[in-house]
């Protein structure tokens, strides 16, 4: 049997330094936000034939608003494996729809192999980003009241703070390496992070629920080795149900990266990846601990109490 | 060990088996489907999707009836495009979500979101008569026996018709010019008062140009001004590319968990893969069937509920597995793991239940996608996991096909 409760501090300690390290990068860098968050315009054509980056600045030229743009050049692979044409991605900040056709129109003229299909053009307009932003909030705040209450009355109140400290932990590790990386994120990395939250949510309840049945059967009240016991019973599952998700996470993660090359799709699986790493790690070194901190700060006081 | 073997139970196993594969046969096919399938978001399939919000200009007011005759409006220009499934719907109390998952081409996007024009009657001294809002009907109609060219019939509401008449006896004779935003699209001069709210634009009309006027008048009789919040646009080849290597990379996947559970918990990760199978063949129909459109976000809601749905199978075996080592045969084993397992998954499934609930009421757009799917990702889960896991253990082991710890992974 592993001795896990015996190495809390360990952990403690490791995850205060990650939590400090991630909101110290927020604080001071932030996160690197795409035009979901901030308003923009995310434009992205394929030229078909090898467009320099002198070319494609003289198209861009002409429109003003767009000085001071950037423009990424991706490479995707078709499904045999080879190199399709380059692509080009565009940001620059919101162009109304006759700008956003006129630029268009400048590369079909300039870059008569653009095909006419495969191209994005995505405009946002700042009021939608902060409204996202709000609203993911309040459901995730809504969300763990209604959780606390469920868990309080299916288990108790302590089982409930140490699961919601452990999920507010893993999403301020996930998104402090975010701030770290400075990856830019949009939509789908709030789904990441909402996938996160479910699976922390669902990987701690099992360990829980092994802790409420164990103390039922416990001889003394030895909370450690109960605590102890339930984690080393549990720990083939919290392995093999990582170990089949990170399976298809990393499928998702090659076939993203080296098929389209989009950042957006990688860094929504890179999120995924990465909130499975934590969930089940804190689940095991964060969420069980806690608890028995929890009760057994209680129980040492009663224990205080009668030898007075 | 003493050898059962029930062969009734064999052949419900078998006959069980083989229903999931055909199921699941038809599930992957119908989902493979661009045309019939799930209704794909234009994230992973191209399509547009356009936001607007509706200003109050002068004495327009934006309320529920404006927006729904601006979806009214929307719709009829979109239709005439043929456009297939368009998604045209009021969010909040002054917006309208316009989603076309089915473009054929680029361009016919372009012209639909371009035409978000405001239609205006201007007198000959600049002042505005009427708009678009008290237009209720626009078409081209022809009567050889009293005109020999086709005429375009408008009919006002009671307000329209009020005002209509007023500006046909101060400018009688003169020319009431018909904007579409800043262009003019017909100047016809007033021959008659028109007290009914009933005119008729008549000129030396070839039918299709009375036809494109009417429609142009149909289509501009937004009742508000319209403002794009938000416009997205994704060419279908690239959408396309990425739904195929996302359920390439899906299947790839997926075969790999299958062959772990396999190779982890032998008989019982055969049975596990079926229950796996079933699970996925479930979820495909539910999203085919129930009206939802699966996005990005959607797809990691579907991954988290595979997650989910392994996990249960993993919970049930370990439990299985803990029974047996502690010496129990395996059929008691079986029973009182299933019954210890139970109250995990149930509690861990519930719990993510209730954020997916949370999520759905007070979020919109791709959140509430991302909790649709894990919903009914859940809810099968939940389902395959306690249902179809139990009962494929159970005729495994009554057939004789399960007769000791071996065959779930255990070394006793």
């Amino acid at each position: 049997m592993i001795d896990f409760i015996g190495n809390r501090r360990k952990a403690y300690l490791l995850s205060a330094a990650l939590i400090v390290a991630g909101l110290l990068s927020l604080a001071i860098f932030g996160l690197n936000l795409g035009i979901d968050f901030t308003g923009g315009t995310v434009l992205q054509f394929y030229v078909g034939e090898e467009a320099s980056l002198e070319e494609i600045e003289a198209a861009i030229e002409p429109f003003d608003e767009l000085e001071g743009a950037t423009v990424q050049v991706i490479q995707g692979r078709d499904l045999e494996g080879q190199p399709t044409d380059e692509g080009l991605i565009i940001r620059g900040p919101y162009m109304p729809q006759e700008r956003r056709d006129a630029l268009v129109d400048e590369f079909r003229d300039r870059f008569p192999g653009m095909t006419a299909d495969d191209l994005r053009i995505e405009s946002v307009g700042a009021v939608i980003g902060a409204e996202l932003t709000r609203q993911a909030l309040l459901s995730l705040f809504v969300a763990i009241l209604a959780m606390v209450a469920y868990i309080t009355f299916r288990f108790e109140f302590k089982f409930a703070v140490a699961t919601i400290t452990a999920l507010l932990h893993n999403i301020i590790i996930v998104l402090g390496i975010f701030s770290i990386l400075q990856m830019e994120i949009n939509v789908p990395f709030v789904a990441a992070i909402l996938t996160v939250f479910g699976y922390s949510v669902n990987d701690t309840i099992v360990i829980m629920d092994r802790i409420r049945e164990n103390i039922k059967h416990r001889k003394k009240g030895d909370y450690v080795e109960v605590v102890n016991q339930s984690i080393n019973q549990n720990l083939v599952r919290s392995i093999n149900t990582s170990l089949t998700t990170l399976l298809v996470l990393t499928a998702l993660l090659f076939g993203f990266h080296y098929f389209i090359g989009s950042l957006d799709l990688i860094v929504f699986v890179v999120a995924l990846i990465l909130g499975v790493f934590v969930g089940t790690y804190s689940s095991i070194f964060i969420a069980s601990p806690l608890w028995l901190n929890l009760q057994d700060y209680k129980f040492s006081l009663s224990r205080r109490r009668k030898a007075a | 060990m003493k050898k059962t073997s029930n062969p009734g139970s064999l052949l419900i196993l078998i006959v069980l088996c083989v229903l999931i594969i055909v199921s699941a046969y038809h599930a992957f096919q119908n989902a493979a489907d661009r045309e019939e399938g799930i209704r794909r978001g234009l994230d992973i399939a191209g399509g547009l999707y356009v936001l607007m919000e509706a200003v109050e200009t002068g004495d327009r007011e934006v309320d529920e009836d404006a927006i729904k005759r601006a979806i009214e409006v929307i719709r009829n220009r979109v239709d005439e495009l043929g456009v297939a499934e368009p998604v045209i719907a009021p969010q909040g109390d002054d917006r309208i979500r316009i989603e076309l998952p089915d473009l054929e081409d680029v361009e016919q996007a372009r012209e639909i979101i371009g035409r978000t024009a405001m239609l205006t009657f201007v007198g000959p001294d600049g002042e505005e008569i009427v708009t678009g809002a008290h237009l209720e009907r626009a078409r081209v109609e022809r009567q050889p026996e009293v005109l020999p060219h086709p005429f375009v019939s408008l009919e006002f509401d009671r307000e329209g018709a009020r005002r209509f008449a007023e500006a046909t006896q101060k400018y009688f004779g003169e020319p009431i010019a018909i904007y579409l935003d800043d262009t003019k699209i017909s100047e016809p001069v007033v021959r008659a008062v028109i007290t009914e709210g009933h005119a008729t634009i008549e000129g030396n009309f070839e039918f299709e140009e009375a036809a494109e006027l009417a429609l142009l008048l149909r289509s501009g009789a937004l009742p508000v001004e319209l403002r794009e919040l938000e416009s997205r646009l994704v060419g279908p080849t690239l959408g396309q590319r990425t739904e195929e290597i996302a359920a390439y990379a899906a299947a790839v996947g997926l075969i790999l968990v299958l062959l772990f559970m396999i190779l982890y918990y032998r008989l019982a990760g055969i049975i596990a893969g079926f229950a796996l199978v079933f699970y996925l063949s479930l979820v495909l129909w539910a999203l085919n069937y129930l009206p939802t459109t699966l996005t990005l976000p959607g797809i990691a809601g579907l991954i988290l509920s595979i997650g989910m749905a392994v996990d249960a199978n993993v919970i049930i075996f370990e439990r299985i597995k803990d029974e047996l080592r502690s010496g129990r045969t395996i059929r008691s084993a079986m029973e009182s793991g299933f019954n210890r397992a139970f109250r995990a998954i149930l509690d861990a499934n519930v719990t993510t239940l209730i954020v997916t609930v949370v999520l759905f009421i007070l979020a919109s757009g791709p959140v509430r996608g991302f909790a649709v799917t894990l919903f009914i990702g859940i809810v099968c889960s939940m389902f395959t996991a306690i249902v179809l896991t139990r009962a494929l253990l159970r005729l495994a082991f009554k057939s004789g096909v399960i007769q000791s710890g071996a065959y779930v992974g255990v070394k006793i």
